[in-house]
């Protein structure tokens, strides 16, 4: 180990020590009663009365300079400390590469959990359990918002009927098997166990049987499976939680009368349907406020981000209010505000709101393993063999059963089958968690003597799964070969081709006459770009198709990995930076280009330099912001375009002055800029604008036919607003003609002028004059 | 996938002629019956079929890639082997050569043939693309693709699709033929790098 590695791991060490000792000293009490952190509130008074605060007796003590006042800070100190040790847990187990290669960071966490409770077991405390109110209110909500903001929607709504049916129907099943073996077992086993009933064996196994969300993002993230079994198995964590609060509502209310008619069974699945489309509407409903707000933050970016968390929040917490399932709410207002949000929003927001949940939802996933491993320690127990192992053995037997039989089912109705490497592994991924936990934590032990024994069976299973099972799914992903996950970036080809195969499947049902899954999804799509998208996105944005927007993000992506990676002179790996335009551009006869080329080398030093510090020129004129390239040609009104121009000569004249700096070396750019500032020619537009005419006749003949266009674009200027319109949108998209400068709005006018006035350089060159064009016209 | 909606059981007039149908498509009889009827329905029950029968579909006009679609059923590349150009009507035979490559494929069959069939698949798409048929996909007829996906957008979508093609034309190049020097002239898009761009489009296949 290399001496500065050591370093590291000392110093992590010591820092984790003190975090720990801090965390274990402020749970001790300072002199009378425990308390738990996350409980406690009111455990001021007893402790340590500094002032007696006798009315009549007054003793004069010296001022005091420094004291001591834990109690008023307790409870956020105490928060505190435990997040910081979250968060200091999982900066260490990157530091120890091997054993995170292995073990799941979930394992890690429990175990850590588990020495921490059994450390403050040891000093004599109580260590705090995973209260069910903190667990579901703060908790929860940051992980379940994270999954359904960034949800895949194509592959959750193509397999939607596949999930649903693991989700409802296997849960179901689960439950039932389960929870009707168990009672069974119970009566078997005899004296120990007569006491527990049918129903409340039921509720168990309705508690145990749902796969848990957090657990299975946690184990399948580090594993990175192939889309689609990753997508089965998270939805169906995801949907479950409807069945999982209407069984749980509702053998609850039942098990103290002691028995269900049919009626009450009726009523479960009328409040089924109740519970998640009731979950989903409320979601929904927040999702379209949410998206509506956004359409006004073009003001106040800053609090973008906070619209997002807020609506989302308050879905949750409403659709818990009615009972609702929160669960599905959250994920139905992430899915629904972000495809509008994202249109309105600003880069910036975008990132935030991005690294906020990432943040949030691991320190929240975090926390609960820890926590789970803490109330293991903590929890009353009463351990009974034959109820644990049973329920361990009809847990696994149920769902490989479960699994089995629905997949046989549904393999009927798909058309990419599941074959039984994916069935094993749909089994094998049902890991459970928390929320099975927080649920058994909630029962009251009046109404259900025996909750004791479900709590430690609760977490028996819990450790199986996450342990057994979350340790040996990577060796046996890599054994089964099972398909990984495609590391292919999202590119331009697939995009235009789904979009193409959408609209040739829709065309094809059209002519059969059939009415399918393509033609209410192509229904939809123009509703929504007709009546919603109107609605919710701002400005001009909302008619941009989604080509359009996809193209425009991907060039911004890679423009500003082009800054990052050093402003252009490296260029990032991802660009096809090997081919560039005239690889693919048919070449026309040069013959008639009268001009001379230059060299290419020169040319891409030329570009080099225009580019790095024409780049930082720009900046300085106008903050990069997205949304005023976009925005401002879609100004209606010709006469505002002639505005545009004037105020653009006039802000080029302020920069003439401000470029002519004397003394530059040759080739810089500053004297290219003095060159061209010099050149009477130069800042007239309106001249440039009959001019190109003239010179692109000589030009046209290079690679770019569209510099034809472009000027055709300016010379129809005109008769056509319209045209124009399109002529100036084509500013941000410009850099597909420059794919080895990729400079979205940096090529200035400098450089038409240059080429204007001074006809040496390459045809090439020219090809600015398209975005050249739009970027006049846009300041 | 088109999953054809299973009618009702209808007497089948022609039936050797729908059984070698069956055989060469691959359809059920009772699909061909259904498919039939269509045809009969779109043709005002004639023999053949012309573009302008195509084109009365209602549905059909909010299609952006609508004269493509219809194309594609007249283009004589896709019922009769190594024959170019495109005809004016079709029969029932044809139409029904053309539905089938949205069919799914069959339960049981070996690797080989499913291969066989995903070419099928994508040769289908690739000849939707090459309007000129010389076996390339052209930088022209690229952009043609996409300005038709972006004909619904008006002015916006025409000057942006040159932009989104000639990026993708470079991707396609760079993924299948690696770095070119300057003065190296791509083509266009083979049916070979038109398989190894479209993987994806693999799964598509897959289900259509």
């Amino acid at each position: 180990m290399s001496v500065r590695k050591r370093r590291i791991y000392i110093d992590y060490c010591g820092m984790f020590i003190l975090v720990l000792g801090l965390l274990v000293g402020s749970l001790m009490p300072l002199g009378g009663a425990a308390s738990s952190p996350d409980t406690g509130t009111g455990h001021g008074g007893s402790h340590g009365n500094k002032n007696p605060g006798n009315g009549t007796t007054y003793s004069k003590k010296p001022f005091p300079v420094l004291s001591f006042d834990y109690e008023h800070v307790r409870l956020p100190f105490e928060i505190s400390l435990w997040v910081l040790l979250a968060s200091l847990m999982k900066l260490g187990f990157h530091l120890i590469p091997r054993v995170s290669s292995i073990v799941p960071e979930s394992c890690l966490l429990i175990v850590v959990g588990l020495l921490v409770g059994g450390l403050i077991k040891m000093v004599g405390e109580d260590p705090p359990v995973l209260e069910s109110k903190i667990f579901f209110f703060y908790l929860l909500p940051p992980i379940i918002l994270d999954a359904g903001y960034f949800m895949p929607i194509r592959q959750f709504t193509e397999n939607l009927g596949t999930i649903l049916m693991f989700a409802v129907v296997g849960t179901l099943w689960n439950s039932f098997f389960v929870g009707g073996l168990l009672y069974g077992v119970c009566q078997l086993e005899g004296h120990k166990l007569a006491y527990v009933d049918l129903l409340s064996c039921l509720l168990f196994g309705s508690i145990i049987s749902a796969v848990d969300p957090v657990a299975v993002l946690a184990v399948f993230e580090e594993i990175h499976i192939n889309e689609l079994l990753h997508i089965l198995v998270f939805g169906e964590s995801l949907l479950n939680d409807a069945v999982t609060v209407v069984l749980y509502h509702l053998f609850e209310e039942y098990s103290s009368v002691g028995s269900i008619t049919f009626m009450d069974v009726f009523l479960g699945i009328v409040c089924f349907l109740v519970v998640s489309l009731g979950g989903i509407v409320v979601g929904a409903i927040y999702g379209i406020l949410a998206a509506f707000t956004s359409r006004f933050t073009s003001h106040t970016r800053v609090i973008e981000p906070l619209f997002v968390f807020v609506y989302s929040y308050m879905a949750y917490l409403s659709a818990e209010v009615f009972h609702l399932s929160g669960i599905m709410a959250l994920i139905a207002c992430g899915a629904v505000m972000r495809p509008y949000v994202e249109a309105n929003i600003s880069h910036k927001s975008h990132t935030t709101i991005k690294y906020f949940l990432k943040m949030w939802s691991s320190v929240s996933d975090t926390l609960i393993f820890i926590f789970l491993g803490v109330s293991t320690v903590a929890g009353p127990h009463q351990w009974n063999w034959t109820f644990v192992v049973a329920t361990v053995i009809f847990c696994l037997v149920a769902r490989v059963l479960g699994v089995v039989g629905l997949t046989f089912v549904i393999n009927k109705f798909r058309i990419v089958k599941l074959t039984s490497k994916d069935q094993f592994i749909i089994a094998y991924g049902g890991l459970r968690g928390a929320i099975a936990f927080s649920l058994v934590y909630l029962l009251n032990p009046k109404h259900f003597p025996m909750r004791n024994m479900f709590l430690t069976a609760i977490i028996t299973v819990i450790f199986f799964t996450v342990f057994v099972q979350g340790m040996t799914i990577r060796p046996l992903v890599d054994l089964l070969a099972v398909k990984k996950k495609q590391e292919t970036k999202r590119s331009i080809n697939e995009e235009i081709h789904t979009q193409f195969l959408d609209h040739l499947l829709t065309g094809i049902e059209d002519i059969c006459g059939h009415y399918g899954h393509h033609h209410w999804k192509d229904k939809l799509n123009r509703f929504n770009k007709k009546y919603v998208k109107k609605c919710l996105i701002a400005g001009e944005r909302s008619k941009e198709p989604q080509l359009i927007a996809f193209y425009h993000k991907m060039e911004m992506k890679q423009a500003i990995e082009l800054v990052e990676s050093g402003g252009g002179a490296k260029l990032p790996s991802a660009l096809p930076s090997t081919v560039s335009m005239q690889n693919i551009q048919p070449k026309k006869p040069s013959q008639d280009r009268a001009l001379p080329q230059l060299s290419k080398a020169r040319e891409e030093e030329i570009r080099k330099i225009l580019r790095t510090n024409l780049q930082r020129t720009r900046q300085r004129l106008r903050s990069y912001n997205r949304h005023t390239l976009i925005a401002d040609p879609y100004e209606d009104g010709w006469n505002e375009m002639l505005l545009k121009r004037k105020k653009m000569k006039e802000l080029e004249k302020k920069m003439n002055n401000y470029l002519t700096v004397p003394a530059p070396p040759p080739d810089s750019p500053t004297i290219t800029r003095a060159r061209l500032a010099s050149d009477p020619q130069a800042w007239g537009l309106k001249s440039v604008t009959e001019s190109i005419p003239t010179i692109k006749v000589d030009l046209a003949s290079p690679q770019s036919p569209e510099s034809v266009n472009v000027v055709d674009e300016f010379s129809k200027k005109g008769s056509q607003p319209k045209e124009e319109e399109g002529g100036l949108t084509m500013k941000v998209p410009s850099p597909a003609k420059q794919r080895k400068d990729k400079t979205p709005d940096e090529e200035p006018q400098q450089r038409l002028m240059r080429c204007l006035s001074d006809p040496g350089p390459a045809p090439e060159e020219i090809q600015p004059l398209r975005s050249c064009s739009g970027c006049a016209l846009h300041i | 996938m088109i999953t054809i909606v299973m009618g009702s059981f209808q007497s089948l007039p022609d039936d050797h002629q729908y059984r070698t149908l069956s055989q060469k498509t691959g359809f059920s009889l009772e699909q061909i019956a259904i498919l039939h009827n269509r045809f009969k329905q779109l043709s005002q029950n004639e023999e053949t079929l012309r573009r302008d029968d195509l084109k009365t579909i209602q549905d059909l006009e909010s299609n952006p890639i609508r004269s493509q679609i219809i194309e594609a059923f007249f283009d004589s590349r896709n019922f009769q082997k190594d024959v170019v150009g495109s005809v004016e009507e079709i029969g029932f035979e044809e139409f029904l050569t053309v539905m089938s490559y949205f069919r799914a494929p069959p339960q049981h069959i070996t690797e080989e043939q499913r291969e066989e069939i995903r070419r099928a698949k994508l040769r289908f798409l690739f000849n939707m693309h090459d309007t000129d048929n010389d076996g390339t996909i052209t930088l022209e007829e690229y952009r043609h693709v996409v300005e038709e996906l972006l004909s619904r957008s008006g002015a916006l979508g025409r000057e942006t699709a040159k932009g989104i093609a000639d990026a993708a034309m470079l991707e396609v190049a760079s993924i299948s033929v690696g770095p070119m020097a300057p003065d190296e002239f791509y083509e266009g898009i083979t049916f070979e790098h038109f398989l190894k761009v479209c993987q994806f489009v693999r799964l598509y296949a897959e289900a259509t």
